[in-house]
């Protein structure tokens, strides 16, 4: 990886060096420049303007900046940049194809998965990279897959819905959900 | 019957689509060319005076475009309730809580900004705190605020009826004491805001993360001393708010300022411990319920004395004990009543409005004790509930008007579906089912600022464009409202578009909170949509030839009812409009307010507080974990009289986010602080209901149709909050025998109980 020198001062010290890094964000080539403390999270929203990735809570805890990271699901606030380095990276940006939405945006839509919507481009990521390598999860796979996702204001039973439906299997939810 | 075409439809909601792209903008979203990053330096001391601060090495750190303390900006307090202000933008010379806001910092980019606020120090002669209420109010407590004597900032004393005649003539009276905890609203989206100075105008623009951009915007007025024509509040999608978002905070005005200041706008985001501790929670409450009732188990006098744990501001705290007050007077005929209720400051995070208001805490305690009063005296409790219902159209001991109430069926259709009978008392030990109940408020009425505007615009091409003041948080206020008016003007959702709370174009509202935005904004959707059809009837009634009562409107298309093929287009019908040189766009207006009886208000005097009220019953079945003392919730129910659904879709939604955050209440979540330190500011610390909580849900709708409401519509919003918790605490009581009194039931107080159960149970065998 490049490399940028800044010998400047600061009140803090010297200033940390420069890093450059290739990245491929929903199928294009990006570089950027980074410093060696730059949050995966940060350079997508700030550098990339791809702000569909949601901060909430910058610990690792609610799973709204989830990201594929080559595939696999991760909160874009506990991962460097530079460990991004190279790596193929998808955001809810790059979920809908040629502006087709995804099997699972339409069924969030469908089955009312989407109150605020602050969780959901991580929800949709989290289940998109949970049906990609278990095409028919079970309704306690499903739960287990989008534990780490929060939500404050569904009470998940719609997320759930959303996602068997997706994936075409029936669940408790579905049934029990629409009684009224 | 009535036959709808959007109303009562199942639509997603209008910004489902924004929202599963990525492209809905939320406040931290936005960015503005040359744009700086703040941020705030807050108290690490829970009560003191300030002697110092020390800005200098963050002012000349490179990058820092601006520092303030308390003393820079206007001597002014804010808050939400006028009469209630007491709060500064940044401490002046006190600080009352860890989390105070004591200086604010802008610079280039946000890792300067942070940096810069760690070089700021402060210094202080730390003064004695308190920090609990019962403490707080006792001779010789410390003062959180000088000029309030036993730190008591609101109180409310009512009497209905004749109580201590009522409790005279009680079979029975008993009295009983209860704790809830405090609650955080941790909506995912933390709390933001980004200002932008026109110099040359003297326009503020302000985008918040806010439910109540209107009181916001006259705030602002108030404390930076710009003319309040001059300031523009715009609301972007807001990703959740509970209440947490009924109030203003240093953020607002730190950004305002320095936009104005610097010329530059200015953006702040707190982060989630911020979030957690330096804006609102539900008030943690005592609650002491005194209650006289006859052998057949009717309350004849209740007393309820409460002491709201207020932190260390108002925010809310006059209307939060008032709400407290007047809404324990629903579901249950109480005629003789009294209800005491202070709102103590401590040096603590601050309590505010939360989903449900001061009514959370109160329902816990009497819901509890109905059923250890039932249990006393040996009557069922679900039949003791039955007993007790309002029922519609009854004279009311706090003069409320209900028009329409569902709630004794809502007892009879959830116990009957939980499977009462059978279950109760029935189950293995272990194992339990519990009922509790609740009535909320469409909004609040008789007090002043609680009208909303809308104005609806139809084009040539017959798109139709609303402007409303509704604060749509996520729980679909705008999907609601275009329901409302496509259906009236007769025209499909996708002809619909809105444009809310942004104060600059849109009329006034009083924002989001009381539920009362379906009703209250609903409403002045639905006076502008009828002006719309006032305007262009008479012109599809000659198109016609018929009268213009004989129209039936619907999917772009007018027809004479009766005869669906005399008919003509929306478009014909607008050629026509132009044609005869009437002026286009059509433009309907309305407002609405709350029906109120003249002399009323709510803070003083009886009255009907609210155009209508929902009734609901909730049943739970929970399990213990005899070994783990976790508490399994299986099956929440709901029986709900919300009226007329506009979209049942999005009232389930309610519904179900409402349990979560019951089950959330009643077993795990509990914002602790010690010694004024709050100690689990992070979701992880602070673990609200994952997906792995999730029960199984059932909603039955009760059906009503109410007359005040739009299309029969009532609330849906918060008074699903109210019941769950003390369902499920009713239901542990029946698995495992123990009365808990205390919010949230902890797997700790499980154990402990089932093992004083048993030394108790050996030490009677000896």
């Amino acid at each position: 990886m490049e490399t940028i020198d800044d010998t400047r001062k600061t009140t803090a010290g010297p200033k940390p060096k420069r890093y450059v890094i290739d990245l491929t964000v929903n199928g294009d080539p990006r570089t950027v420049v980074v410093k060696g403390n730059a949050l995966l999270v940060n350079v997508l929203r700030d550098e990339l303007d791809l702000t569909g990735t949601k901060k909430g809570c910058e610990l690792g805890d609610c799973g709204s900046c989830t990201v594929l990271l080559d595939g696999i699901p991760v909160d874009a606030c506990l991962v460097l940049a530079l460990e991004a380095d190279g790596c193929d990276i998808v955001t809810i940006e790059g979920v809908a194809a040629h502006g087709e939405l995804d099997r699972l945006q339409a069924t969030f839509v469908d089955k009312a998965a989407v109150q605020c919507g602050y969780c959901t481009p991580g929800m949709i990521l989290s289940a998109k990279a949970l049906l990609t390598k278990n095409p028919h999860p079970t309704e306690p796979e499903i739960r287990a897959a989008i534990a780490g996702n929060l939500c404050r204001c569904t009470g998940y039973v719609n997320i759930v819905k959303a996602i068997a439906a997706a994936a075409e299997i029936e669940t408790a939810a579905t049934e029990s959900g629409e009684a009224r | 019957m009535k036959v709808l075409n959007v109303v009562g439809q199942r639509v997603p909601m209008h910004d489902a689509a924004a929202k599963i792209t990525g492209q809905a903008r939320y406040t931290d979203d936005l960015t503005l060319p040359g744009m700086l990053f703040g941020k705030l330096v807050r108290s690490t001391i829970a009560h003191g005076r300030i002697k110092s601060i020390d800005v200098s090495k963050a002012k000349a750190l490179p990058g820092v475009k601006g520092v303030i303390t308390g003393m820079d900006i206007p001597d002014r307090v804010y808050g939400i309730v006028p009469k209630a202000k007491d709060e500064h933008a940044l401490a002046r010379e006190k600080v009352r809580y860890i989390g105070d806001e004591v200086a604010a910092v802008v610079a280039v980019d946000q890792e300067t900004a942070e940096e810069a606020a760690r070089l700021i120090t402060v210094e202080y002669e730390e003064l004695p705190a308190v920090f609990d209420p019962l403490e707080a109010i006792k001779e010789g407590a410390p003062l959180v605020h000088d000029n309030t004597p036993g730190n008591v900032s609101a109180q409310i004393h009512k009497e209905f009826g004749d109580l201590e005649g009522g409790f005279a003539a009680s079979d029975y009276v008993f009295e009983d004491s209860f704790y809830t905890q405090a609650q955080n609203h941790a909506p995912m989206e933390p709390h933001a805001a980004l200002a932008s100075w026109d110099a040359l105008n003297g326009d503020l623009t302000l985008w918040s993360a806010t439910q109540i951009p209107y009181f916001l915007k006259r705030n602002l007025s108030t404390t930076l001393l710009i003319p309040e024509q001059n300031i523009r509040v715009i609301k972007p999608t807001v990703g959740g708010g509970f209440g947490q978002k009924i109030d203003m905070f240093s953020k607002d005005f730190c950004a305002c300022w320095f936009a104005k200041e610097l010329g530059r706008p200015v953006k702040f985001v707190y982060d989630r411990e911020e979030v957690f501790q330096s804006t609102r929670q539900r008030h943690p409450m005592y609650l002491t319920v005194k209650t006289g009732v006859s052998t057949e188990g009717k309350i004849i006098a209740q007393k309820i004395t409460a002491h709201a744990d207020g932190g260390a501001y108002n925010s809310t705290a006059p209307l939060m004990i008032t709400l407290s007050c007047f809404f324990v007077m629903i579901p249950y005929k109480i005629e003789n009543l009294v209800y005491e209720g202070y709102h103590v400051y401590t040096n603590k995070p601050v309590g505010g409005a939360m989903r449900g208001h001061g009514i959370p805490q109160p329902r816990f305690a009497i819901e509890r004790q109905i059923d250890l009063i039932a249990k006393r005296i040996g009557v069922d409790a679900s039949e003791m509930r039955l007993l007790n219902a309002i029922e519609a159209g009854e004279p009311h001991p706090a003069g409320f008007i209900i028009n329409t109430c569902g709630f004794a069926d809502s007892v009879r259709e959830a116990s009957r579906a939980i499977g009462w009978k059978e279950k109760r008392g029935k189950l293995p030990f272990g194992r339990g089912v519990g009922i509790a109940c609740a009535s909320f408020p469409s909004g609040v009425a008789n007090m002043s600022h609680l009208a909303s505007g809308c104005v609806v615009q139809l084009s040539s091409e017959g798109r139709v464009s609303i402007l409303s003041g509704a604060a749509d948080i996520g729980q679909g206020a705008e999907t609601v409202i275009a329901q409302i008016v496509a259906e009236r003007v007769g025209v499909p959702m996708e002809d619909v578009h809105i444009t809310a709370a942004d104060t600059g174009l849109c009329p006034l509202d009083a924002g989001t909170f009381g539920s009362g935005v379906t009703v209250r904004a609903g409403n002045a959707a639905l006076n502008a949509a009828n002006d719309i059809r006032a305007q262009l009837f008479p012109v599809v009634a000659e198109a016609l030839g018929c009268e213009v009562d004989e129209i039936e409107a619907a999917n772009r298309l007018f027809w004479v009812r009766g005869t669906p093929d005399r008919s003509v287009g929306m478009r014909d019908v607008l050629r026509q409009y132009q044609y005869v040189d009437r002026s286009l766009p059509i433009v309907g207006r309305g407002a609405w307010v709350p029906p109120a009886d003249s002399a009323t208000t709510l803070l003083t005097n009886n009255g009907n507080l609210s155009p209508n009220y929902s009734f609901m019953t909730q049943a739970a079945e929970v399990e213990v974990d005899l070994e783990t003392g976790r508490v399994n919730v299986i099956k929440v129910l709901t029986a709900h009289d919300c009226g007329q659904p506009i979209n049942p879709m999005l009232v389930e939604g309610q519904l179900e986010g409402s349990i979560l955050g019951g089950i959330g209440y009643a077993l795990y979540e509990d914002s602790t602080c010690i010694d004024g330190q709050q100690h689990n500011p992070s979701f992880l610390d602070y673990g609200f209901p994952t997906m792995m909580e999730l029960p199984e849900m059932e909603g039955i709708h009760i059906d009503t149709d109410d007359p005040i409401g739009p299309f029969g519509a009532k609330e849906a919003g918060e008074g699903t909050q109210l019941a769950p918790a003390p369902a499920i605490v009713n239901a542990i009581a029946d698995a495992i025998g123990v009365d808990f009194d205390r919010l949230p039931v902890t797997p700790d107080m499980i154990l402990a109980a089932l093992k004083k159960r048993r030394e108790e149970a050996v030490g009677e065998a000896r």
